[in-house]
């Protein structure tokens, strides 16, 4: 699998924010995210999950066979998780994730180990409501594990991680680009040993 | 599919959860019936003519109340892009929020009409009529209703705005309805009402999920 984007620009409101930029990436390999606030790190996310059509330029999801995907089946090879969290208070958060099972196409008894994976196992019967900041971020990222998936786009992903769970995550991310994924994180901090960047925004 | 039936569920469970929800639809449709024969005075002749039409107009604005809960939050907390991203049409997706929206407000006012149908003086043969109009009606009420929060999903606390939206397009129903209710009343046939307030109850639905799922397209461009 690859990932090519070619002379991106897009647009939030009238603003562009960004344009001209480029990258790839394949299977095996991440790539970071960086810049200053508003300098589109989020933007390029949604625009590579579809969620957004670019301005200008050309964004390609090529297959193992040298084949372009289709937009379906581009939606169908990619986790997004943003900074929203999509947690309802009114469910539980066994609940929650269930939900967010069946969007994915995951079946419903991946749901628990998900819980297990990110140590929420003993929180599954409490409201989402009641969830800490980082508990909130853990029960967003059990979505990777519901379900393999090759590319995983992640919005800051270590905000309000603790240590523990930042070493869940980059060990995951490890695994996941050793089983031939691609990872493509926004973050303010080092991650991943930072192995491919892009930088967004202003130059100094 | 199983998303389809996922949807529905999420969104019942919200929608008995919630405050704002089913229970909130219910008691007002109950509390504006009751009120009526206050406002009207215990004059039975005015009542019995009022009240068709009344028993619409509740049902109408009981409708209205739940439409912020929709989509809106969708929008606000991400899940509208995650949506977005799973295998089902956009149109689907607007028909499950139908659907939804309908189990927790429509159908429960279709059964809670007939009880209430004494207070308003409602002769015994026009009940059954009555609670067939709005089961046939309703569901054309969370469709527009369901548009009209596509629409808005964009606009903070926009509920107001929503039920604008909505009431102008939903006046055919509540004249079908009302009319076929009044009908039964008078003793005459009221199948003809009945049968265009069913008709034009699948257009809204139809219609309704197309724009609805137009709207959610646009939602982030």
């Amino acid at each position: 699998m690859k990932l090519i984007g070619e002379t991106l620009a897009a647009l939030r409101g009238e603003r562009i924010v960004f344009r001209n930029v480029n990258f790839d990436v394949q299977s095996g390999e991440a790539l970071i995210l960086h810049g200053p606030n508003g300098s589109g790190k989020t933007t390029l996310l949604r625009v590579i999950a579809g969620l957004l059509t670019a301005m200008a330029g050309r964004l390609r999801f090529i297959d193992d066979q040298e084949k372009q995907l289709s937009d379906e089946l581009r939606d169908q090879s990619v986790h997004f998780i943003s900074h929203q969290d999509a947690i309802r208070s009114q469910l539980r958060v066994q609940e929650n994730l269930a939900f967010h099972a069946s969007l994915l196409g995951a079946p419903a008894k991946n749901v628990f180990p998900a819980l297990e994976a990110w140590g929420l196992e003993k929180l599954a019967g409490h409201s989402g409501g009641l969830l800490s900041a980082g508990q909130r971020r853990r029960l967003s990222l059990a979505r990777l594990s519901l379900q393999p998936r090759k590319v995983w786009l992640l919005d800051e992903p270590t905000i309000a991680l603790d240590e523990a769970t930042r070493k869940h995550l980059t060990s995951s991310c490890g695994q996941h680009l050793a089983s031939g994924g691609i990872v493509v994180a926004a973050t303010h901090e080092s991650f991943l040993g930072d192995p491919k960047s892009l930088y967004l925004g202003p130059r100094a | 599919m199983k998303i389809f039936w996922a949807l529905i569920h999420r969104d019942v469970i919200l929608g008995i959860r919630a405050s704002g929800g089913a229970a909130l639809s219910a008691a007002f449709f109950a509390l504006i019936v009751v009120l009526v024969p206050f406002g009207l005075g215990p004059d039975m002749s005015t009542l019995k003519s009022a009240g068709p039409g009344m028993f619409w107009i509740a049902a109408l604005l009981a409708t209205l109340l739940g439409l912020e809960r929709i989509i809106q939050p969708d929008t606000e907390d991400g899940t509208l892009d995650l949506i977005r991203l799973s295998s089902l049409p956009l149109e689907l997706v607007a028909l499950a929020k139908i659907i939804a929206h309908w189990l927790t407000s429509g159908l429960i006012i279709t059964v809670l009409a007939p009880l209430l149908a004494p207070l308003l003086n409602l002769s015994f043969s026009a009940i059954p009529v009555l609670a067939l109009s709005l089961l046939l009606g309703t569901p054309a009420l969370s469709a527009i209703g369901t548009a009209a929060a596509a629409l808005g999903a964009s606009v903070q606390r926009g509920g107001m705005v929503l039920a604008l939206l909505a009431l102008p397009l939903n006046i055919p129903f509540l004249i079908f309805g009302a009319t076929a209710v009044a009908k039964a009343q008078n003793n005459a046939d009221p199948t003809q009402a009945l049968l265009l307030l069913g008709s034009f109850s699948l257009i809204a639905i139809v219609v309704g999920s197309i724009a609805a799922a137009a709207s959610l397209r646009l939602n982030d461009e």
